[in-house]
């Protein structure tokens, strides 16, 4: 990665033109030009360092349920746990984090029955309950990365 | 195409040729000279109308950014964790803003408290290079929003389980907890 890709980085997660030639737009303002960009964006997607290029959507407008869910796993038992809730195509991501409620997980659906009934069917499975804690308020959305 | 797998969105001005838009676009923007005309050719919409409907989806907040989203790991933030704060009702809403100005704060959410087992209902995600920068930024939030008595506790990641799973909601990709 170099300073021309650090500034497409940058500049592009501010946003990006909806005209219709965008490429070409955003490439101009970054002082090269429409092919270039196209490149480099196509080389950071292929090495991972862009995980999306394209929309961030607001869930809840689109109609679908989504919420975080915890749970509290013996350490020992945290591999099989994880492979029984992984398992649930509903749990959209899934991370491990230093505390006794120490399974973290997003659920999403396309609907507040679906939600519920995933959850129930996790608490079934694995023995254990799950803390179902849905956004109230949000005070804040970002995910922008200085690099 | 089948209609049935497209995403089912009940607000009233979003028609079906948004939720046309919506699933052609959730993989991405495609990497050609003329990228809202060849999403138009995946949903049967001219390019003019691509382009006026996601402006109008971005005005309304149904699209929240348009652009790239980077995986932060690969450039060199390694240490993530969830900071959780236990703050009186009445001050969460203040306080909740009061975090979210700091500019490694990426996200900022109000919860619901698990009582007895979980009493926390502040969330806010922190990125840093490693857990030391971590920490000294929840530090620099305590002092800045004067929250120092406030119990929290500091939840770092310590292995990913699962990144994303199938499509059973409208959209997968591109979604924000």
């Amino acid at each position: 990665m170099d300073d021309i890709d650090r500034s497409i980085i940058n500049a592009l997660q501010e946003g990006f033109p909806i005209c219709e030639r965008p490429y070409a737009a955003a490439a101009e303002r970054l002082d090269i030009d429409e092919a270039e960009l196209l490149r480099r964006i196509g080389a950071l997607r292929e090495q991972n360092t862009i995980s999306r290029f394209g929309p961030l959507f607001h869930a809840e407008r689109l109609g679908g349920a989504l919420t975080l869910a915890a749970m509290r796993i013996p350490p020992q038992e945290m591999d099989r746990i994880a492979a029984l809730v992984n398992g649930h195509p509903e749990v959209a991501h899934n991370y491990e984090r230093d505390h006794v409620f120490n399974m973290w997980f997003v659920l999403a659906t396309e609907s507040e029955a679906e939600l519920l009934a995933a959850i129930k069917a996790i608490e079934m499975e694995t023995g254990y309950p799950v803390y179902n804690m849905p956004k109230l308020e949000e005070y804040y959305l970002n995910l922008r990365f200085a690099v | 195409m089948d209609m049935n797998a497209l995403p089912r969105m009940h607000a009233e001005n979003i028609t079906d040729a948004d939720r046309r838009l919506v699933t052609a676009i959730q993989h991405g923007l495609p990497l050609v000279s003329h990228p809202y005309a060849a999403l138009g050719a995946q949903c049967g919409l001219s390019e003019e109308e691509v382009i006026t409907r996601l402006t109008a989806l971005l005005a309304n907040g149904t699209i929240k950014r348009l652009g790239v989203v980077v995986r932060h790991r690969e450039l060199g933030y390694r240490a993530n964790a969830m900071v959780v704060w236990d703050i009186p009702d009445e001050r969460v809403s203040e306080l909740g803003h009061c975090i979210g100005r700091f500019e490694f704060v990426t996200l900022c959410y109000r919860r619901p408290r698990r009582l007895p087992a979980w009493p926390y209902n502040l969330f806010c995600m922190i990125h840093g290079q490693d857990r030391d920068a971590v920490l000294e930024r929840v530090q620099q939030i305590e002092q800045h929003c004067q929250i120092a008595e406030v119990p929290h506790e500091v939840l770092f990641s310590r292995r990913r389980f699962k990144q994303r799973g199938a499509i059973y909601a409208p959209v997968q990709h591109g979604i924000t907890v």
